[in-house]
């Protein structure tokens, strides 16, 4: 059976690339067992479904990802309908830049190190006000994580609590970010080798 | 802020039915030694949201913690906040960096930690996996140079494709190009190793945030 990976990744039932993944089938299967934990079987208690799918489509598009776009786009249609997904993607087109970079402290050994860029923010008051405060800090923090991460603070978690965020839904939102930018790159990396196989 | 700042030394005596309601409350650490510099030394790491507490731990976040001795840690009791995905991602870890009666060796899986937490910047990673990278390949000095000099510092062939593949594959987006698989293939990878190199490199792209984003590095007042 294939799984999100192989879908993303254009994997092929019985070639090269899927016995190497099935060589490994605890990676495998925690993978797609990653997946089903944050967007599956959830408790929706402290995110939601349609909060987990918005910001996962938004952190694939700031990956330039089609497939992984098409994918978790086809997710929020289905969680939080077609006006929620037309407004991440719209707003992933200001977020987008290449990444990491970010500011180590200017007093430090790192500091000659440091790299400017986009801090990204939902500056039109309508769109804030269309996707709700959670969701205006959940996505602001994915930018956070997915481009800048030596830049995470203390100050940051106060954003996503004062919008109303959990400490168990901070967890949540966190590893399914972190989970994303694991999940994105093993498809892209297999999307290679599959590439070659192909060629 | 919803609530004030909790101060480290008042975190022992909170609560923890109040992080699973409301909104968080963070925890500031203003005394700690935060490390500045990538360095091989053993550091600990300070939680910037109140673990969960382990007298009150569920059956699921037991089994979310895979290893009992994981509740000894701030960091594992902070993620156990959400079992499921905690569990999954510490199988996939173990699978990831132990099972290696073939493919890439150990040290080049810890190499490739060590390199993609060098290039997104989290000096905690870092540390952990460069110790581990020294430990199984004996090369001190070549992992003590990738930490002071960077991921552009000499390095023999094989790290240096190392390296590169996990640099380029931790860019947001991706970089990794036909080249690296093929100069990782040139340094002796087979196929296994170069899909091992992928998800050594992937999974600290999942590690680096976590640890970087929920707490700060502090550097032992032992050690200090």
């Amino acid at each position: 059976m294939t799984d999100v990976i192989d879908r993303l990744a254009g994997v092929t039932p019985g070639g090269r690339v899927d016995a190497l993944r099935r060589h490994r089938p605890a990676t495998r299967d925690n993978a797609q067992a990653s997946y089903d934990a944050l967007f599956t079987t959830i408790d929706e208690t402290h995110a939601s479904a349609s909060e987990r799918a918005a910001v996962a489509q938004f952190v694939a598009a700031l990956h330039d990802d089609e497939g992984a776009v098409a994918h978790y786009a086809a997710v929020t249609r289905q969680a939080g309908g077609d006006p929620l997904a037309d407004a991440v993607a719209d707003l992933a087109i200001a977020a987008r830049t290449t990444g990491p970079y970010g500011e180590y402290p200017a007093d430090a050994p790192l500091a000659g190190e440091s790299v400017a860029g986009l801090r990204f923010a939902i500056d039109d008051a309508d769109t804030r006000a269309a996707l709700g405060e959670r969701l205006d800090a959940a996505l602001e923090h994915a930018h956070l994580l997915v481009f800048r991460p030596r830049e995470a603070s203390v100050a940051a978690l106060a954003r996503l609590a004062d919008a109303g965020w959990s400490t168990a839904g901070i967890v949540t939102l966190s590893q399914l970010v972190s989970f994303l930018a694991f999940q994105l790159r093993v498809a892209a990396g297999l999307r290679l080798l599959t590439t070659e196989d192909a060629a | 802020m919803t609530d004030q700042p909790i101060d480290q030394s008042t975190v022992s005596t909170v609560s923890t039915d109040a992080a699973t309601a409301g909104p968080a409350r963070t925890i500031t650490h203003p005394g700690a030694a935060v490390p500045r510099a990538f360095t091989q030394d053993e550091l600990g790491w300070l939680p910037w949201l109140e673990p969960a507490d382990e007298a009150t731990l569920t059956e699921r976040q037991w089994a979310g913690l895979v290893d009992r001795s994981r509740a000894k840690s701030d960091y594992f009791r902070l993620l156990v906040r959400d079992p499921d995905i905690l569990r999954a991602r510490t199988l996939t870890d173990k699978d990831v960096f132990y099972n290696a009666a073939d493919g890439l060796p150990r040290a080049e899986r810890e190499l490739a930690a060590a390199a993609t937490s060098r290039f997104n910047g989290c000096i905690f990673c870092a540390s952990v996996h460069a110790r581990f990278a020294t430990h199984h390949s004996k090369r001190h000095d070549d992992v003590q140079r990738l930490l002071d000099e960077g991921i552009d510092a000499v390095q023999d062939a094989a790290w240096r494709a190392l390296i590169d593949a996990a640099v380029a594959l931790a860019a947001t987006p991706s970089r990794l190009a036909p080249e690296h698989l093929e100069a990782l293939r040139a340094a002796g990878f087979d196929g296994q190793a170069v899909s091992d190199v992928i998800h050594s490199a992937a999974f600290f792209n999942w590690a680096n945030r976590l640890m970087l984003s929920l707490g700060e590095p502090e550097r032992p007042i032992a050690a200090s």
